[in-house]
């Protein structure tokens, strides 16, 4: 059992896996076949959460929107904790997600990286590529043409 | 910054909270509503040192609005982490509380907590006293939801007469042993018994 993570390291796989792709998550799972034993703390439930932002990242907060997570906790059988808070209202992604949370605080972390972290990060880099080179198809680029004034 | 691997002090909430919540709330209910009557709640096991009742009153009373008072001897930090997971509710000082919990000894002195204001009775402090069991009735009560009176066991029977007097301000009491509550609100009024 592992005695520390960093705060950052589990801010940026709870992201991850916020945002996968439900498929793609439960795909990858299924995939690295292990399923621990563990007990609910808290049962998957759906709800609403307001989504703040800041204008230019440094403003007065402002409320952007509302949207749909799934959360839930559970405990495995040596008593780590994992949570999850997932986009949409799968019940199954968060409990996945929930599993990996916990069993990237144990032993199992550098084998689930391989097999799930990874896989999904290169998924999100690849879906952010398409998107931006999508957009930047679109761009127009302005410029002032030579008035010639001297 | 790096964290402890994170394990559990959170397990013992509400199996099924929309139906034990509401049950839970119910027993609050007919408790304030028959003050010094007992009535059984359960649903919850919280952390060692407060009771299953307690524990089942917080997490049906508090939300991320309502303040909650620890009095030294129930404060611990798996019952905070306990309760910031199951309730979100944030952490005060008695002034400010919302509910304070904790044995009598602890709580005191009473004018600590908010009794409300005229126009606001009701921005008062909702004591949830952990008794180690309800003793022989010491105290009368008669007042609203007691047909004749009800015999009660109070900890301090001039300190809850002096609440009492204070009406329409003035705190409300949980009293809580195990598996059971009752209730004292500030509307009911209190005869010693010899």
């Amino acid at each position: 059992m592992k005695t520390e993570i960093s705060a950052p390291a589990r801010k940026a796989w709870m992201s991850l896996l916020a945002q996968a792709d439900e498929a793609e998550l439960s795909r990858l799972w299924l995939a690295f076949d292990r399923t621990p034993d563990f007990d609910w703390l808290r049962a998957p439930e759906a709800g609403g959460v307001m989504v703040r932002g800041r204008m230019g990242g440094s403003g007065a907060p402002f409320n952007l929107g509302e949207m749909t997570v799934t959360r839930c906790a559970l405990t495995l059988a040596d008593g780590t904790v994992g949570h999850a808070y997932v986009q949409g209202r799968s019940k199954p992604k968060a409990e996945i997600a929930a599993k990996v949370d916990a069993l990237m605080q144990t032993d199992a972390a550098d084998d689930l990286r391989q097999a799930v972290l990874e896989p999904l990060q290169q998924a999100q880099q690849t879906r952010k590529a398409a998107r931006a080179a999508k957009a930047a198809a679109t761009k127009v680029e302005f410029f002032t043409m030579v008035r010639g004034e001297d | 910054m790096s964290l402890d691997i994170e394990t559990s002090s959170y397990g013992g909430g509400f199996a099924t909270p929309a139906v034990d919540a509401a049950n839970a709330f119910r027993a609050a209910m007919n408790a304030m509503a028959r003050p010094g009557r007992l009535q059984e709640i359960s649903g919850a096991q919280p952390p060692a040192g407060i009771s299953p009742a307690a524990g089942c009153l917080l997490l049906t009373l508090c939300d991320p609005e309502t303040g909650i008072f620890l009095a030294p001897d129930v404060d611990s930090p798996a019952l905070r982490s306990w309760l910031a997971f199951h309730t979100g509710a944030p952490f005060m000082a008695a002034d400010r509380a919302d509910f304070a919990l904790g044995s009598w000894e602890a709580l005191m002195p009473l004018s600590t907590y908010r009794i409300g204001t005229p126009e606001y009775p009701d921005r008062s402090t909702t004591l949830i006293v952990e008794l180690p069991e309800f003793a022989a009735p010491n105290a009368s009560l008669t007042g609203p939801g007691i047909k004749d009176s009800m015999s009660f066991a109070l900890p301090d029977v001039a300190a809850c007469q002096g609440n009492a007097a204070q009406f329409p301000l003035g705190v409300d009491f949980f009293f809580t042993s195990g598996a059971q509550l009752a209730a004292l609100p500030r509307s009911t009024s209190i005869q010693a018994k010899d």
